[in-house]
């Protein structure tokens, strides 16, 4: 089985580790904006939602590139993207359709998740553990048995 | 060499509406780090000790540290640097949230405020580009309301640093909110800002910050890092429980100051109001961190009927205030008078201890019932929210709340219930319970405030070693040691709370990998004992004097009622003499040419010198 990003919204704390670590892991500086993941922060709420490409199956941005910069590799199991390829389009920041590709003018490269040769940076800072890098099904069921929980507690207060 | 510094000043006149920028001052940045001491240099130089708080010559300046901006653990924020209209004195309020780390993305280490707008503005910065917009649709609009119009009229993604309706009526214990709950809270700050009819700064910026050698800053930092997580107190306590975990320790230790300090020690209720309570009372809804931080001891909170409502809060001290101290014991009535707090930009400190005040008063019946319009009773959970709004807008007793505790109580005529220090009030540790924090209380330059020297770290916690509170001897010491490291800490733009886990040694190794500019623990120290002492000066070039470092009558001469450590009084005098000497001051707490000269500190001494007699000459 291969590993997949995991988003918890509700384990976010909002201090935007993430951003600092993957902003620094590729562009060796510290800028949020040049950031391949972003905490989105609705102040109100003190709600935090990590989010970064999610690497898709049926990726509409490797989808559109004229050129196959943007592919499919099945071992890393998630959506890379070859700086010798890549013309420079745009086609695949207008296709994600949660916006997680974004294009830098300065340096002319495709800002988007690239798992970090497989240990993503993102996760490992993250001091809440609002973003895992894990088998899918191992988490799924991590999160089955965390809901499974308040049923049989319910279950136990009907008893 | 690239460093952390973005080496950029942004100085906006508001009289004028003309906005430039400056190269930092390299030596400035080298010697007083940033932030609070970087901050307090400017203002020495540029601003002088003359200037009323309120009027347009004086200048507000918000600082970043070195730090800010980059993935240093818990190291994201900024101070505000102006004189304070509470206390008179140098006035340094600290702030975390995303609002530091924002304006040095835009590009700037300091920005600098002047003059005074003719009508309500907002300033927004983006990048390079800079710009003063009228506010008068936004003036008298609460802080969440404010912080989204901002955003609206200039970019989602900015950060909001703004003042509400108690900034603009001047109140003199009125904050500056960023990112609608994180403060820069003390000393009156929201009103400076008020007064130069400035509602709010936006911020945004896309630039990177740089650090010499990541390899190095990056090893710096991990070590941070390690330790801070593996801390009971900063890897468990603080994320668990937020800072609120204190009401329990401080309640069992004796130091809970009650009723406005008057019947302190131990209250048998104080498990009610405290953050192992909070959970189990469902009110916390998450734990929350200021940028790059590591520690997220903030809370994202909801209470429940009759004071339903929702935001974040509160820290300790203001649980204890609105609780402890005004002897209520609802914690969902103290969580909803926090909020409103955030909401109306008021200092969470200052507002429930001047309550508190008024409590006394009026229970002593000096305070007459027409004036209070409602019964101000210690224990009446129904009235706190209420009063917050009365004070921001200055309504009824409100008016008179609005101007802070020693001013309320002297037009009642009892200046001495105020429990205050240089006309700010004190927080949540009692002490005659902890000598120590008492000499720093009454030392602090910025008058009653507990994060400039907290002496609950070895007095309660035992960090980084236990010492007894009540013993008053090497106390005046360890208070030194612990205002010079807080005033680096600070400057650094860390998180006064890293240091429950760090110290000196991995501060000045992460100062130094940022900065490029090599601090030894010892130097590290030495800038913070500077910036001490330049605060000092300050203070004493506007007036202030060694009888200024005292404490309220009641905690030298009435003995304690309650707890573990009942019949106790502050033994101030005990400590005093050897700070000054340990300081390297006079007998009468004035700092020696000397000393003055051991820290490059020689011209602003000599300009205090200067301020002093002209002061005297003035008054003959």
């Amino acid at each position: 089985m291969a590993k997949i990003l995991m988003i918890h919204p509700d384990k976010c704390a909002s201090c935007r580790n993430c951003e600092l670590a993957c902003s620094f892991a590729h562009e060796g500086v510290f800028n949020p904006n040049k950031s391949r993941v972003h905490a989105l922060v609705w102040e109100r709420l003190g709600l935090g939602v990590p989010l970064m490409c999610m690497h898709c199956d049926d990726a509409p941005c490797a989808g559109v590139c004229p050129t196959g910069a943007l592919h499919r590799d099945e071992e890393a199991n998630g959506v890379l993207w070859d700086k010798n390829k890549c013309i420079g389009c745009k086609l695949c920041v207008s296709a994600c359709p949660f916006g997680n590709a974004s294009y830098d003018n300065e340096t002319k490269q495709v800002i988007k998740c690239d798992l970090c040769g497989g240990d993503p940076q993102c996760v490992r800072i993250c001091p809440n553990q609002a973003i895992e890098y894990k088998e899918a099904n191992e988490g799924v069921m991590a999160k089955k048995a965390m809901y499974a929980e308040k049923f049989k507690k319910v279950f136990e207060e009907v008893e | 060499m690239a460093n952390s510094f973005q080496n950029k000043v942004l100085r906006i006149n508001l009289t004028t509406g003309k906005v430039s920028t400056e190269p930092l001052n390299e030596s400035y940045a080298k010697d007083y780090i940033g932030g609070r001491g970087l901050g307090t240099k400017m203002y020495y130089e540029e601003v002088g000790t003359n200037v009323d708080p309120l009027s347009p010559d004086n200048n507000m300046y918000l600082v970043t540290g070195p730090l800010t901006g980059t993935m240093a653990p818990s190291a994201g924020r900024y101070m505000v640097i102006t004189r304070g209209p509470l206390t008179g004195t140098i006035a340094c309020s600290n702030s975390g949230g995303y609002f530091g780390s924002e304006m040095k993305y835009a590009g700037y280490d300091v920005v600098v405020i002047e003059g005074k707008a003719e009508k309500p503005v907002y300033i927004w910065i983006n990048n390079d580009k800079v710009e003063i917009h009228p506010a008068d649709h936004i003036w008298g609009k609460e802080v969440p309301d404010t912080t989204d119009l901002l955003k609206e009229e200039t970019d989602e993604m900015a950060k909001v640093a703004c003042i509400g309706p108690a900034g603009e009526n001047l109140s003199k214990i009125a904050c500056i909110m960023n990112e609608m709950n994180r403060a820069a809270g003390r000393t009156g700050v929201g009103a400076v800002m008020g007064s130069k009819n400035l509602k709010g700064i936006v911020v945004r910026g896309t630039n990177p910050v740089h650090v010499p050698d990541g390899e190095r800053f990056m090893a710096a930092i991990e070590e941070a890092r390690k330790v801070l997580a593996e801390h009971p107190v900063t890897g468990t306590g603080l994320p668990t429980y937020g800072t609120q975990i204190l009401i329990n320790i401080l309640n069992q230790s004796g130091g809970l100051p009650v009723h406005n300090f008057r019947d302190s020690g131990t209250v048998e209720w104080a498990d009610k109001t405290s953050g192992e309570f909070m959970i189990e009372h469902k009110n916390l809804v998450r734990n929350k961190g200021c940028f790059s931080c590591v520690m997220r001891c903030g809370r994202v909170t909801k209470t429940y009927k009759p004071y339903a409502g929702f935001g974040e809060g509160p820290e300790y001290e203001a649980g204890w205030g609105f609780g402890a101290d005004c002897d209520v014991d609802d914690i969902d009535a103290i969580c909803q008078a926090n909020f409103r707090c955030n909401e109306l930009g008021l200092d969470a400190i200052s507002m429930p201890c001047t309550i508190a005040c008024a409590m006394e008063l009026y229970e002593n019946g000096y305070l007459p019932k027409e004036d209070a319009g409602c019964d101000l009773s210690f224990g009446n959970a129904s009235i706190l929210a209420d009063l917050v709004t009365k004070t921001a807008y200055r309504e009824g007793i409100g008016d008179m709340l609005a101007e802070g505790s020693y001013r309320l109580a002297e037009k009642y005529g009892h200046p001495e219930l105020s429990m205050s220090v240089k006309k700010q009030e004190l927080p949540a540790y009692e002490p005659r319970t902890l000598q120590g924090m008492g000499l720093n209380y009454a030392t602090n330059n910025r008058g009653g405030c507990h994060v400039r020297g907290y002496m609950t770290s070895p007095e309660i916690l035992g960090l980084p070693v236990k010492l007894d509170p009540a013993v008053t001897e090497g106390k005046a010491g360890v208070c030194k040691t612990f205002q010079d490291l807080t005033g680096a800490v600070d400057a650094s733009g860390f998180c006064l709370f890293t240091t429950f886990a760090i110290g000196a040694d991995i501060i000045a190794n992460v100062v130094s990998a940022a900065t490029g500019i090599e601090y030894s623990p010892d130097e590290l120290l030495k800038a913070g004992e500077r910036i001490w002492n330049l605060e000092r000066l300050f203070n004493m070039a506007c007036g202030f004097t060694g009888k200024d470092d005292t404490l309220p009558q009641r905690l030298l001469q009435e003995p304690q009622k309650f707890g573990p450590y009942k019949g106790s009084v502050n033994r101030l005098h005990e400590m005093l003499p050897e700070y000054y000497e340990l300081r390297g001051w006079t007998e009468a707490g004035v700092p020696t040419k000397d000393k003055m000269v051991e820290l490059g500190l020689e011209d602003a001494f000599a300009q205090m010198l200067g301020a002093v007699e002209a002061a005297a000459a003035q008054n003959n």
